[in-house]
């Protein structure tokens, strides 16, 4: 193998990695507070396409644009708390797990029926269609932008998470909710937070996703949950580290087999990364990232 | 300054606590005795909170607490240390205690301030500042979860067995830690299976059996009571 593949393979790993990471913070982020898989998650997704698509032709720079979208998923994801979860919150986990389900059905089908069900175009920046040339391999810029941006909310969620005490609070809420309570840390306001930053994920990731896919359509929302719920089983339910751990493994799990299977078997490859994903889950049951072991709930 | 009146508790149909009354004044330590299973920690949690009591009223400086949010107990002055210790086991030991003062965090100095003190009190959390407080031993995360509950600054503390678990000489230590958190001016009301430390260390004492308060009196009259023993073995007292 030369340079050049090996860097086009690291490049690849590290873009669709970067992706999944994202996706699968947001989904853990509210699972380890609630221990609850957000089932309208997607659709956070699916707001900030929807918003960026509706954003078209307005004389905003495309920054700007992006920005109200991000922020439209953050709304989304409060409102989410506040009308599907906050009110039923008290009774079982079923309860909130149905509410997820509806909040989602309802949101893709309001889509459907005021949008449209074919898929619509986005406005992007020329910069996500060029491309650098490295070592005589071809690099498109919006992978390079992809990977930058979720370093850098990598890094400033870890900061916020390791050095404020909302992070703090975020963490212990995590580890056990109901001491978080009982040293004074208000359970709908940290709950609320966690929302607003699964939500900020949902937005960003729809920005990079848009960026290779050009296009909305109702069920974008799918795709990045699937993908983030695998992630975060991988890697630990009930980590942030094991997220993005899971997130980045899966992207080379998938690689891997995008450059080592033969053309005809190609069109089966997420049946090799499903087979994986169960191996290791038969070797690691709790995933490979073993978070706080209290599992406590409200 | 705390009181509780024909407190009822019940997890699902089983009543755990059945009625109890009992009070805690203004820089007064009270024990609260019982053998296992007689409902002492779970009137603690629904004191701070974490529970919800069926009926009966909880009174905090004449105001009715009864059913108020655990983290609105906490702003009211009411710190609780449970059975459980339930350290927060992947945070530090600085970000345990930087949480214990959650209500306070917008006065940082403050809270700075507040910590030093307590690591006076406390050296062996500030020769662990940086370590998880889950690899602490048990002796440790017991003072940490005091420390922790103290950020708060409590006017009532609420201790639940500080001695579960640990050695004589450490129970010893903690044994001294709580009398000279009691001498900075608040409130304890101590939940404990050992009686006699426990009896020594109060002013007065309660002990439940099967829900019920069965026994009340200064911590001498309890002590010197021959129903203690039976009370303890689960006959009526
Ligand atoms: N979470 C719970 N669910 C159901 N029953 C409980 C629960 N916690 C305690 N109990 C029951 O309530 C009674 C009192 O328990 P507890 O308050 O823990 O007693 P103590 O602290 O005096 O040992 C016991 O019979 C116990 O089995
Ligand atoms: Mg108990």
């Amino acid at each position: 193998m030369d340079v050049g593949t090996i860097l086009q393979f690291t490049l690849d790993v590290l873009n669709l990695g970067s992706l999944y990471a994202l996706m699968a913070l947001g989904l853990v982020v509210i699972y380890g507070i609630l221990k609850l898989v957000n089932f309208a998650y997607g659709e956070l997704v699916m707001v900030a396409g929807y918003t960026l698509y509706l954003l078209n032709g307005s004389p905003l720079p495309w920054l700007i644009m992006a920005l109200v979208a991000v922020c439209m998923a953050v709304i989304g994801g409060i409102t989410t708390d506040l009308v599907a979860f906050r009110p039923v919150r008290a009774n079982s986990l079923t309860a909130m797990l149905i509410t997820s389900f509806a909040f989602s059905t309802l949101l893709q089908n309001a889509a459907l029926l005021f949008i449209s069900p074919r898929a619509r175009n986005v406005p992007l920046p020329e910069i996500f269609t060029q491309s650098v040339t490295m070592l005589g391999v071809i690099i498109p810029v919006r992978n390079l932008i992809t990977i930058a941006s979720a370093f850098i909310l990598l890094g400033a969620f870890t900061l916020v998470m390791k050095r404020t005490v909302l992070g703090m609070a975020l963490r212990a809420a995590a580890s056990n909710f109901t001491m978080a309570r009982m040293v004074g840390i208000p359970a709908n306001f940290i709950i609320t937070v966690a929302f607003a930053i699964s939500g900020l994920f949902a937005g960003v990731v729809a920005m990079l996703w848009l960026g290779r896919i050009g296009a909305v359509v109702p069920g974008i929302g799918l795709e990045p949950l699937l993908v983030a719920f695998i992630a975060c089983v991988i890697g630990g339910m009930r980590s942030l580290v094991g997220a993005v751990v899971g997130g980045y493994l899966l992207a080379l799990i998938d690689v891997s087999f995008n450059y080592a299977l033969p053309p005809d078997l190609l069109s089966f490859r997420d049946a090799f990364t499903f087979t994986m994903v169960i191996v290791i889950l038969l070797l690691r049951p709790s995933g490979l990232i073993k978070g706080p072991d209290t599992g406590k709930r409200t | 300054m705390l009181v509780v009146e024909n407190l009822v508790v019940r997890y699902g149909p089983v009543a755990a606590v059945k009625g109890i009354d009992l009070a805690v004044g203004e820089n007064e330590m009270v024990s609260l005795l019982g053998a296992n299973g007689a409902g002492k920690s779970t009137t603690l949690l629904a004191i701070a909170g974490a529970i919800r009591p069926h009926s009966g009223r909880i009174l905090f400086d004449g105001a009715d607490i009864t059913g108020m949010k655990a983290e609105k107990a906490v702003a009211a002055g009411i710190a609780m240390v449970p059975e459980t210790r339930d350290v927060f086991a992947d945070l530090t030991v600085r970000e345990n205690l930087l949480l214990g003062g959650f209500i306070h965090r917008r006065r940082r100095a403050a809270c700075e301030q507040e910590m030093e003190s307590l690591m006076t009190m406390f050296p062996v959390l500030r020769e662990r500042m940086h370590q998880p407080g889950g690899t602490l031993s048990g002796g440790e995360q017991q003072q940490l979860v005091i420390a922790r509950a103290m950020m708060a600054r409590p006017r009532l503390l609420l201790l639940d067995e500080p001695s579960l678990g640990l050695a004589p000489l450490i129970v010893n230590h903690i044994f001294e830690l709580i009398e000279r958190l009691r001498r900075t001016g608040i409130a304890i009301l101590l939940v404990e299976q050992n009686a006699t430390k426990a009896l020594q260390a109060a002013d007065r004492a309660y002990v439940m059996s099967l829900g019920t308060i069965a026994m009340s009196g200064t911590g001498a009259e309890v002590a010197g009571s021959s129903d203690l023993e039976s009370i303890y073995l689960g006959r009526s007292g």
